[in-house]
């Protein structure tokens, strides 16, 4: 990527600050409760299994593989030179995420695709983590 | 009282707006507007409301419409949560009130300048930063999406269709059937902002791509100025008004869990729509009926998939069916399942869906532009909230 980054900054919650904070080091983090070990996504402040609140932040692998995938058209997204790839990918710890899809024609996505993570600059300094075919160079 | 529960109320009134893209008035002019006229229909003097529920989107308040409609002295007030997700919602909470003896007459009403004031559908940046859209305010884990350039509802509701779609092969084509027959609809009802303008499949498939592959213009709904109210009392007493009373047979909301009104992707089976059917199961059960005892459905229709996956989720096909089911004119008037004979919210307007329990109300009744025949039963639907509504 060359030029000034344009995307938007990610909202920083109180519950997700943590996701967005991992990003910005080139992490991409989940939320697993303490006391049954569960992992969560999106982040709570209670675990809806044994309502435990306590959590800790975990290092996910980065890979995963593609649910579902659109371009959004109209109205041009706000914060892109071009239309994205919004993909929803299915970690392999069993956590779905909402992110882009890179590296690859909209014709030539498939569901299943293999994918892993690589984190993109946004306009305020943070950065965001999108995906790219598992082995294709950035 | 010795009302059997969720067995005794009854619609009333119903009372709107003119739909458009440009009201000229406040959201709260049309809010008193269209609750007026519905109370008229049901005649009942507007002081007499005691009952008042709206969405927690709407943005005039209790107190402002009820200094507008003289309502002497309100008994109770609550508001729904979910978008859209509200409409059908606030005919199970106004039976519950009815039922439970809280209030005695309920005025339900939804205003909006969604159209002029404010694009419901498109994104905004707020002087506070970041990026916001007024039709996801408190809908769903919208943070999520917003960074990755999903900011709209057409981009939230396809990216959960694009996995039905894919996994049962329904192509964008395939979803026209629902576009013509509401626009058919639409055409024969003067009061449907595309009264007269009816459109072909082919008007479908070259109209442009809002999400690819899922929405094209002509899968969304519109962007409309206006408002709507519905009145709802005791059965016992709707037989002694004006109107013909419309018996609110059965009503309830599901919410299951993990499943969100719009950003909705984090449930096991984005295939299925377990909010529709956690909601068919409690009205049949509460009902005793079938989905072979509608006669018509009132199916919220933001965008066309969604009443595919309602059509599956309330039972008229089976899973995946949804495709052949709308085929061959099926959904359309004098076909085996008339679904949204206004227009809905694609060709009548989009007033959050609550012109769609009016046009039930209508059918009901006999009254109808696009009238049903031999109507017992109709159902109303917004997949997180349904009702069966029947003749009295």
């Amino acid at each position: 990527m060359s030029g000034t980054p344009i995307r938007p900054d990610p909202v920083f919650t109180a519950d997700a600050v943590f996701f967005w904070e991992g990003a910005d080091r080139g992490e991409l983090l989940c939320e697993r409760c303490t006391g049954c070990s569960r992992l969560r996504h999106p982040p709570r402040p209670m675990c809806p299994h044994c309502r435990s609140t306590g959590r800790e932040a975990v290092r996910l692998s980065g890979r995963g593989s593609v649910y579902s995938w659109i371009i959004p058209r109209h109205p041009a997204p706000i914060g892109f030179a071009e239309a994205p790839v919004v993909v929803l990918v299915e970690l392999e710890e069993g956590i779905r995420l909402v992110s882009n899809l890179e590296g690859v024609a909209f014709a030539d996505v498939r569901a299943g695709l293999s994918v892993e993570v690589a984190f993109v600059p946004t306009r305020g300094g943070h950065a965001v983590p999108v995906f790219r075919p598992r082995g294709s160079t950035a | 009282m010795s009302r059997r529960a969720g067995a005794g109320a009854a619609i009333v009134g119903i009372g709107q707006t003119e739909f458009s893209k440009n009201s000229g008035r406040s959201e709260l002019q049309l809010a008193a507007e269209a609750s007026r006229a519905a109370l008229e229909d049901a005649g009942i003097d507007p002081a007499d409301v005691d009952g008042m529920i709206t969405f927690t989107l709407d943005a005039s308040d209790e107190i402002g419409l009820a200094r507008c409609l003289g309502v002497r002295d309100l008994a109770y007030t609550t508001r729904i949560p979910g978008g859209g997700a509200a409409s059908v919602a606030t005919l199970a909470q106004a039976m519950a009130v009815v039922d439970s003896g809280l209030a005695n007459t309920v005025l339900i009403w939804r205003a909006m300048n969604e159209r002029s004031a404010y694009r419901f559908g498109q994104p905004i940046v707020p002087a506070s930063g970041g990026i916001m859209n007024i039709a996801g305010a408190g809908t769903g884990s919208l943070l999520w999406c917003m960074p990755f350039g999903a900011q709209t509802p057409a981009s939230w509701e396809a990216l959960t269709s694009q996995r039905y779609m894919e996994t049962f092969g329904v192509t964008n084509r395939d979803l026209a059937p629902v576009s013509v027959a509401q626009r058919r609809h639409a055409a024969t009802n003067p009061a449907a902002w595309f009264y007269g303008k009816p459109i072909t499949v082919e008007d479908h498939q070259q109209s442009r791509w809002i999400v690819e592959p899922v929405l094209r213009l002509l899968d969304c709904c519109q962007e409309s100025d206006g408002g709507v109210a519905l009145v709802v009392t005791g059965l016992d007493r709707a037989r002694d008004l004006r109107q013909t009373p419309v018996r609110i047979v059965a009503a309830a909301q599901s919410i299951p869990f993990e499943v969100e009104v719009i950003s909705n992707y984090y449930h096991a089976d984005l295939t299925v729509m377990p909010e529709a059917m956690g909601t068919a199961r409690r009205i049949y059960e509460r009902s005793g009926l079938t989905p072979a005892d509608m006669q018509l459905a009132m199916l919220y229709d933001a965008f066309t998939p969604q009443v595919l996956k309602q059509l599956e989720g309330f039972g008229f096909c089976g899973r995946g069916e949804a495709r052949d089911f709308i085929q061959g004119g099926n959904i359309e008037l004098g076909g085996r399942l008339p679904v949204n004979t206004n227009g809905g919210l694609i060709g009548e307007a989009y007033i959050h869906g609550m012109n769609n329990i009016t046009e039930a109300v209508r059918q009901l009744r006999g009254t109808a532009v696009n009238q049903v025949p031999k109507l017992e039963h109709a159902l109303v639907s917004c997949a997180m909230a349904g009702a069966i509504l029947g003749r009295s």
